[in-house]
């Protein structure tokens, strides 16, 4: 499943996701496969509900307990981590694969001074000691420029602002050197002075660590300013995977074309933004179609209801689609 | 012609409270200098954006203007009324509250979750123009359909409403008293892609039939860029920068609004070098009265800068900026649209 040559860092293979609710049965992600190679960005970008953040909860193993996965593998490393026993996942989590969570506030323990938490991760993976941990809590904080470190170690999450929480949650992530970075919308709600700088600082620190980032976004602009590749999900599919000047410039699926065609940065004017028609089809539907996407799509034509194909336009360029453009 | 909308020198301070509350009562008070002495007008059938970071003071003069909140100091003016004068508690039974209404910027936490579309409409005219039944339903079908909101979502409740149709009954529920100034705070910043440009094309074919004046607070700059014609720039409860959008996008004066405009992800549009402002805004209590609020993190930041505020002051056609060092004006030959997208999205209707 590797698009990029050599076995990737992390491979999602076929997954499939459930979930179970009163209302019947989500069917969250269906077959997506992404990959992840040493040292890259890889953005997921898709509007609310495309499954974007459940897909990385799965890499975590920190799924809701009403989801169920049927089908696919997780490969980190030679392993299945959808078969990884609980003691491997918490050595995971935090220590090779590390996440950063959208809203900073909520994400942080509001009754543990910043410094503190900091040092608790690195007493659980690095195995370091109290008075080192927070040492270590310090230099972190001072890597992720936050001014006034050894004092601002010891305020609470709500002495900080968002950017500076968020600056916290990163050096939090980055305190054992994980492997995988995955940032789950991790400027949404900052202002976009904050957003730039704290976008900057984990390209930056992802460059140093030689770290693979997995940005999770709604906004497709920001991805296209910062990742290496861009993976587009629509209700649970991935419906096209290429390198971001690719995506950017020749869009092969219809949805790409239209997220584009509604982004406001490059109109010119308010009537050049084109709307996306209609709304991502109810996942709860057991007749949910084989394109996900044919009922918006205007390119649908009767064939699109067989077997979803997926076409390897080349190394790394993907697209499901039976009409591409 | 008197502007529809006039501010002059608005004000709004709020004192903090004292650390030992007990010991100063005769001493000092600090206060937090939300709004300071900001001044614009917005034209009848206008739309002016106002954007800065969240804690600049946007949402307190905002929320001055639609008399939510009493001023600490200054005018508004609406229509020739003087409505800053009336207080806040007794605006509502005076003929201008309808007449300037407030859009929310969250469409699920500002609908009552008990009450449903058609209620959330008819509310605002029940309580500032009763009418009978029969009207009553009329005038909410009416705005709904303005909207795009099908008739038989108005029995629904908010939970039963997607993102899209809450902000409709959101803008719905502003329009039914039949407003001239609607101000939207972050109208759209909830939403995803696909449903905001719908929500943009519906609020600019509103102002077009409507004639409607719009103030238009996000910090979203690319929505301000081409839903409004004229921007003012806020930062620390001052206004720096305010001119034509297609100016202040291209050439922005004042070295915040340079830094703003360069934050902007902007993939597309290679040539914008980044312009990283160090720390955080200075602290807004009790800020020295002399010194210009951005000195600190300003790249341009001189000494003199320390000891005179600058003033809003004319810089070009309509074009104001509060700097004693404004960015270089540009080259007389403009480059012509500079945000057109290098990659062209061809339209596809095979």
């Amino acid at each position: 499943m590797s698009g990029t040559g050599p076995v990737p860092l992390l491979a999602v293979d076929e997954l499939s996701i459930e979930f179970r609710t009163r209302s019947g049965t989500v069917h969250a992600t269906e077959r997506i496969s992404l990959d992840l190679a040493a040292g890259e960005v890889l953005a997921v970008v898709g509007e609310s509900g495309s499954g974007k953040s459940v897909t990385a909860y799965a890499v975590l193993g920190i799924l809701d307990p009403a989801a169920r996965v049927t089908s696919g593998r997780i490969m980190f490393q030679g392993q299945d981590l959808l078969h990884a026993d609980e003691a491997r996942l918490r050595r995971l989590r935090g220590g090779e694969i590390a996440m950063i969570f959208q809203n900073p506030r909520t994400a942080l323990n509001p009754i543990r001074a910043v410094g503190r938490q900091i040092a608790d991760v690195l007493e659980r993976h690095a195995g370091v000691g109290r008075g080192e941990a927070a040492r270590r809590a310090t230099e972190l904080l001072k890597k992720v420029k936050i001014p006034d470190a050894e004092r601002r170690a010891r305020a609470y999450p709500f002495e900080l602002s968002g950017g500076m929480c968020q600056r916290v949650m990163i050096a939090m992530a980055l305190s054992c050197r994980p492997r995988i970075l995955i940032a789950d919308e991790p400027t949404t709600g900052l202002d976009v002075t904050t957003q730039a700088v704290i976008m900057d600082l984990i390209d930056e620190v992802a460059r140093d660590e030689g770290m693979s980032t997995l940005l999770i976004t709604h906004d497709l602009a920001l991805a296209a300013e910062h990742a290496d590749r861009i993976a587009v999900m629509h209700a649970g599919h991935v419906v096209e995977i290429a390198p971001t000047e690719t995506l950017l410039r020749v869009p092969r699926h219809p949805y790409t074309r239209n997220l584009i065609a509604a982004m406001p940065g490059p109109a010119p004017s308010l009537d050049a933004l084109e709307a996306i028609p209609g709304a991502l089809p109810d996942l709860r539907r057991s007749d949910l179609p084989t394109c996900r996407f044919s009922e918006r799509c205007i390119r649908y034509q009767a064939d699109c209801d067989q077997a979803l194909p997926v076409e390897r336009l080349s190394a790394r360029h993907m697209v499901a689609c039976r009409h591409p453009l | 012609m008197t502007p529809l909308l006039d501010v002059r020198h608005l004000a709004k301070r709020f004192p903090l409270k004292a650390e030992r509350a007990w010991l100063s009562r005769a001493r000092h008070r600090p206060q937090v200098f939300a709004v300071d002495d900001v001044s614009f007008t917005v034209g009848s059938g206008e739309s002016v954006g106002l954007v800065g970071e969240s804690g600049c003071g946007k949402s307190t003069l905002v929320r001055l203007i639609a008399r939510l909140l009493d001023q600490t100091g200054g005018t508004v003016h609406f229509a020739g009324a003087d409505i800053g004068a009336v207080p806040p508690r007794r605006f509502a039974r005076t003929p201008q509250r309808a007449k300037i209404q407030m859009v929310f910027q969250d469409p699920t936490d500002s609908l009552n979750p008990r009450f449903t579309a058609f209620d959330a409409i008819a509310d605002p005219i029940r309580r500032l123009r009763p009418l009978g039944r029969a009207a009553l339903r009329a005038r909410v079908g009416e705005v709904a359909q303005l909207c795009g909101l099908p008739k038989e979502l108005l029995s629904r409740f908010p939970h039963q409403l997607s993102g899209g149709q809450k902000a409709r009954v959101g803008i719905a529920r502003a329009l039914a008293v039949e407003p001239q100034l609607l101000i939207l705070d972050e109208p759209t910043s909830a939403l995803d892609v696909s449903v905001q440009v719908v929500i943009l094309h519906l609020l600019q074919s509103l102002k077009e039939r409507l004639g409607l004046s719009y103030l238009f607070v996000s910090h979203d700059l690319n929505v301000i860029r081409l839903l409004c014609s004229r921007v003012l720039v806020m930062y620390s409860g001052k206004i720096v920068e305010s001119g034509p959008t297609a100016q202040i996008f291209q050439a922005p004066r004042h070295p915040y609004t340079a830094a703003l405009l360069s934050a902007i992800p902007n993939a597309w549009d290679g040539q914008r070098a980044r312009i990283v402002l160090p720390g955080e805004p200075a602290s807004p209590v009790d800020p020295d009265p002399r010194a210009c609020r951005f000195y600190g993190r300003c790249p341009k930041g001189t000494a003199a800068c320390t000891q005179t505020m600058p003033e809003l002051a004319a810089i070009g056609a309509a074009h104001e900026v509060a700097c004693h060092f404004p960015e270089a004006a540009p080259p007389q030959t403009v480059p012509e649209n500079r945000h057109s997208p290098q990659y062209e999205v061809k339209a596809d209707r095979a």
